[in-house]
C-alpha cells in the first residue's frame, strides 16, 4: 500500500490497536494524536519535561525487556533530546522503538519552523550515533514497515528502532476530550495496569 | 601558578563501598550517570554487577527521564552526577520528576566548596543546596565517611517509599579536593 501520510495515521496504526505496547509520548501534537487514537492506561503522555521523551523511554524499555516500548514523539521534542539518541544507541535495548512524528513545525507555539525544515536529517543523526535500524519514512507503505517492526520488536526484530515519520507542515490540535494532565495520575494508571494493583499499596 | 598541593582525604577510602552495599540493599536496579571522579569506584562496581544495568548519560537530565521510566516499568534507579551536573537537571526534575511525584535518589558529588582550585565550579557548587530546595527536593549531605551507609539508606526510604525527590550531597571533604598536577 502506499499513499500520502497523514499525521493521524501514524498514532493510529502504531498505537490505536497494540493492546500491549508500553508508550511514551512527546508533549503536544504527539500526545494529542495518541489521545485521538484511544486513550489507553499504558501510555505516558508528556505534558512537559521536553526533550525527556526518549530517556524516558529508554528507562521503560530497560526496566521491562519482556514488554515493546514505543516512543511517539515530535522533531521538536526529540531536537531538544538529542543526546539521548546516543545513550540510547549505546544501551541498545532490543525492545525500544522511536518514532519521530516530524511536521518541521513547533506546532504548540506558532508552527515556527523546526530544524528539520532544513538540513537537519533526524534518521541520519540517530544512524550517526549507532542506532543501525534508523528509518525515513514518507509514504503509507514505510508506515507499516515501521508498525511491522514494533509488532515483533525484541523478538525478531532486535531494536533499538528509530523511525522518522514525515508529514511537513502538518499540525495536531488538541482533541475534544484531553487527555489526562496530572503527570502522577498518569504513573499510578500505568503502573497498576502494568503490575497490578499491588503496586499501589 | 603551581598545582596546589591535594587536601587530605580520609583512607583508605571505602565509602563508596557503603554506597554500594547500601544501593544493592534497598533494590536498585539501573543506575545512570555521567562519569565522576568521586564516583569512579561505584561506577565500577555497578558495572560489574549483573544485577545492575549501567547507563551511561550524554547529559544529566536524561537521567532524569530513566529513573522515571525504570519507576514506570517497576524498578529503582539511582542517578550518580557531580553539582555541576545539577544545573543540566533542573527542568527535567520540576517539570517531570515534581510534576508527576516520580521517586528520585540522586547521588551527587559536590565541586566548588572544600578547597576547590577551579573557579569555574564554584558557582553553582555554591547554589546547589539553594536550587535543590527551590525546586522542592529534599537534601541530605554527608561529611563524613562513616555517614554515607546510613544516609543513604534514609534517602533513598524517601525516595522510593515516600515518592520524593531526593539529593545526597557527598561534600568535597569527603570526596577529597581534585589535585592537578
Amino acid at each position: 500500500m502506499t499513499g500520502a501520510l497523514t499525521r493521524q495515521m501514524i498514532a493510529d496504526r502504531l498505537v490505536g490497536n497494540d493492546a500491549d505496547l508500553l508508550v511514551v509520548t512527546g508533549l503536544g501534537g504527539t500526545a494529542w494524536d495518541a489521545s485521538r487514537a484511544g486513550d489507553r492506561e499504558l501510555t505516558y503522555y508528556l505534558w512537559g519535561g521536553m526533550g525527556l521523551a526518549a530517556s524516558m523511554g529508554l528507562g521503560l524499555a530497560l526496566s521491562r525487556p519482556d514488554r515493546r516500548v514505543l516512543v511517539l514523539t515530535g522533531d521538536g521534542e526529540m531536537l531538544m533530546g538529542l543526546g539521548s539518541l546516543a545513550t540510547v544507541a549505546r544501551a541498545a535495548p532490543t525492545n525500544l522503538a522511536i518514532v519521530v512524528v516530524d511536521n518541521e513545525l513547533y506546532g504548540e507555539t506558532g508552527g515556527q519552523m523546526s530544524h528539520t525544515a532544513g538540513a537537519c536529517d533526524l534518521a541520519a543523526v540517530a544512524r550517526a550515533t549507532g542506532i543501525a535500524d534508523s528509518r525515513l519514512v514518507s509514504d503509507a507503505a514505510g508506515l507499516e514497515d515501521v508498525a511491522g517492526a514494533l509488532r515483533t520488536l525484541g523478538t525478531e526484530r532486535q531494536g533499538p528502532v528509530f523511525a522518522v515519520v514525515r508529514v511537513p507542515g502538518q499540525l495536531s490540535g488538541p482533541p475534544a476530550e484531553l487527555p489526562p494532565r496530572d503527570g502522577t495520575y498518569l504513573k499510578h494508571r500505568f503502573r497498576e495496569a502494568l503490575m497490578g494493583p499491588a503496586v499501589l499499596r | 601558578m603551581t598545582a596546589p598541593v591535594p587536601l587530605p582525604v580520609s583512607t583508605p577510602v571505602t565509602w563508596p563501598d557503603a554506597l554500594y552495599d547500601t544501593l544493592k540493599e534497598v533494590g536498585i536496579d539501573q543506575i545512570g550517570h555521567v562519569p565522576d571522579a568521586g564516583h569512579a569506584r561505584l561506577i565500577d562496581r555497578c558495572e560489574h554487577d549483573p544485577g545492575i544495568a549501567v547507563t551511561g548519560l550524554t547529559s544529566e537530565e536524561e537521567g532524569v527521564g530513566l529513573a522515571a521510566g525504570a519507576w514506570l516499568g517497576g524498578q529503582r534507579a539511582a542517578l550518580l552526577m557531580q553539582s555541576s551536573g545539577l544545573g543540566n537537571c533542573i527542568n527535567a526534575i520540576a517539570s517531570l520528576a515534581e510534576a508527576g511525584q516520580f521517586p528520585l535518589l540522586m547521588i551527587i558529588t559536590m565541586r566548588g566548596e572544600w578547597g576547590e582550585f577551579n573557579p569555574w565550579q564554584v558557582p553553582l557548587g555554591r547554589a546547589t543546596r539553594d536550587v535543590l530546595l527551590a525546586i522542592d527536593c529534599r537534601v541530605l549531605n554527608v561529611h563524613r565517611p562513616d555517614e554515607v551507609g546510613d544516609t543513604a539508606l534514609a534517602a533513598a526510604r524517601l525516595a522510593f517509599d515516600s515518592s520524593q525527590r531526593v539529593a545526597m550531597l557527598l561534600t568535597q571533604r569527603l570526596i577529597g579536593t581534585k589535585a592537578f598536577r
